[in-house]
């Protein structure tokens, strides 16, 4: 995760508490884990703010079901549904369903 | 009259002593890690090595890509044998034979070579002998040696960096000015890369199809690189630089950029030109990023592979009037991406692939190959960068799906009837989808290919002026 990103959120963490907050992730597969990783238990590369600490974020994919079934049908169809078929699901569900239950 | 493509040329040159000066090697070294810059030179690849690694022998024509799937991996650890440095419509240059070809790309005496350093008198590729033959108004040219006393004079004042071969130096690229960075020695070497490989990669298209250089009408350069001064950073027309250099006297020629989806407007560009009736024939041309050279060598370092970005890529395309069976460039069939539009994969999809075949009134089924960026994932995966060429079938795959021609079961099968394994080097706008051309002329000669649809995107937002992607996407077919 790139360290604007690791700041931006560190920065809202502070301002409403990380009880408070959950995090949903669109990027593909690739460095999924690693920004999951980021959020709950510190940047794995020591190289930005979130080097050493461990916010704890509980940490979704917009693409899981219990996010997705937020998302008003129209705008599922435009912008994710094509998505659903790229990606590998399963196990982007597995992957952070096992981060969370760490974290 | 009717654009057709007529002739497709892939070369690559192994540069493995200016690994060091691809941007990410190039930063980490200037930390001074000598730890690093260590490794870094241990696991670069002899040229025997890079001529026989699967993927460059399908680059240049000697292997279908979809041999790659079938042969053992990974394929670095898995040489082709006798493997060749020609190949069906390219070849592999060694460096002892690039070196000269940057020197003839020299009309300002940036660069000095000592007397040590290679003539290119005994070059294998007709082409790269043919560059060094010719001559330019002001080329300084093989031949003129300087005294290692005066080389290690301009490295020692600064103004200049090394070249090396192996662990010799032999000779020195330096700064045109002091305070002009966009004529930093370091940026001239990769403008000086990027306009003798993309004159190589002319040249041998030209040799290849037997078509005298003179003939040329107009050439567009789909390079990357920002050539020009600090009141005309990135002003261009390279085209013109390499025309010149590779002999198209009569050519006229400008640059197309878009990051890696300029070399598919390029061509919709050229054949427009062909079909306007502006020109009768014109070349599309793409030299080598010396910028990407390593760019992911320490993921591979990491993982003990061999350093695999060390070969600088160079592509070249011949457009001309339809006959002779050549497939026609079908500009019915091209795909944009409107400034307006969100930039998600699925939008892109819509822009390049269904929207474009829809208005044409065919399916996305209708296409037997799509040529879409062709990164190698030997490089990209360890980097955690995925396997682009997959990613992208399966979006194409997904949108058929959508449209109701496929079965969401059907996935694989119009992947493995419709994709291909990646194969080209991770260099930018080399990738993008174009590599495939030449292996679609030879099915399409052969009668086993009849239409291939190649798009590419470019990723804007890295140069900070749009947030946006961009992309493009035409139809090749007989």
């Amino acid at each position: 995760m790139d360290l604007e990103n690791q700041a931006a959120i560190k920065k809202i963490a502070d301002e409403v508490g990380a009880d408070n907050l959950v995090v949903v992730l669109g990027m593909p597969g690739e460095g999924l884990r690693l920004a999951a990783e980021t959020l709950t238990t510190g940047d794995p590369s020591w190289a930005g703010p979130l080097a050493g600490v461990s916010l704890g974020l509980p940490v979704y994919h917009i693409l899981e079901e219990r996010v997705r079934n937020h998302v008003p049908e129209d705008i599922y169809a435009e912008k994710l549904q094509m998505m659903e078929m790229v990606l590998d699901l399963p196990r982007i569900e597995s992957d952070l369903a096992e981060l969370r239950a760490a974290g | 009259m009717v654009p057709a493509l007529r002739a497709a040329s892939n070369v690559l040159v192994h540069v493995p002593d200016l690994v060091r000066y691809g941007s990410k090697p190039w930063r980490e070294n200037s930390g001074g890690d000598a730890a690093l810059a260590g490794a870094l030179s241990r696991r670069l690849r002899s040229f025997a090595e890079a001529v026989a690694y699967p993927p460059n022998q399908v680059f240049i024509g000697n292997m279908a890509p979809g041999d790659l799937g079938e042969g053992p991996s990974p394929w670095y650890e898995n040489p082709v044998p006798e493997a060749s440095a020609k190949g069906a419509f390219g070849e592999i240059l060694p460096q002892e034979d690039f070196y000269p070809l940057l020197e003839a790309a020299d009309q300002f005496g940036l660069l000095l070579f000592g007397p040590d350093a290679p003539s290119g008198a005994d070059a294998a590729s007709a082409a790269a002998a043919s560059l060094l033959e010719g001559s330019g108004p002001g080329k300084t040219g093989p031949g003129k040696r300087g005294r290692e006393e005066e080389i290690l004079g301009r490295i020692e004042s600064g103004e200049a960096l090394p070249l090396h071969r192996g662990g010799d130096l032999i000779g020195c690229v330096r700064r045109d000015h002091e305070a002009d960075e966009s004529l930093d020695a370091r940026i001239l070497l990769e403008n000086l890369a990027a306009k003798a490989s993309g004159a190589y990669a002319l040249r041998h298209l030209l040799l290849q199809e037997e078509i005298a250089p003179e003939e040329i009408e107009y050439v567009i350069s789909c390079s990357e690189e920002a050539v020009g001064d600090r009141y005309n950073r990135g002003g261009g027309n390279l085209a013109k630089a390499i025309a010149e250099m590779a002999g198209c006297a009569g050519a006229a020629g400008v640059d197309v950029k878009s990051f890696c989806a300029a070399p598919v407007y390029a061509l919709v560009h050229a054949a427009a030109l062909i079909r306007a009736g502006v020109v009768k024939n014109a070349v599309v041309v793409g030299g080598g990023s010396l910028a990407k050279l390593g760019m992911k060598a320490y993921f591979h370092i990491e993982k003990e592979m061999p350093v695999l970005e060390d070969v600088l890529g160079g592509i070249a395309f011949l457009l001309g009037s339809e006959g002779g069976g050549a497939p026609r460039v079908n500009l019915e069939i091209t795909g944009h991406h409107g400034a307006g539009r969100p930039s998600t994969p699925q939008v892109m999809a819509e822009a390049l692939v269904r929207d474009p075949l829809e208005r044409a009134g065919r399916k996305i089924c209708d296409i037997d190959k799509y040529a879409v960026e062709l990164h190698n994932p030997e490089v990209t995966l360890p980097a955690g960068a995925g396997d682009v060429a997959a990613t992208n079938y399966r979006t194409i795959a997904a949108m058929a799906v959508m449209k109701g021609e496929i079965a969401r079961e059907e996935i694989p099968a119009f992947i493995e009837s419709k994709g291909m394994p990646g194969f080209a080097p991770t260099q930018g706008h080399i990738p993008a989808g174009v590599p495939y051309l030449g292996h679609a002329l030879v099915g399409m000669r052969a009668g086993d290919l009849r239409s291939t649809m190649v798009l590419a995107k470019g990723s804007l937002f890295l140069g900070r002026m749009s947030q946006q992607a961009d992309g493009a996407s035409v139809v090749v077919e007989v």
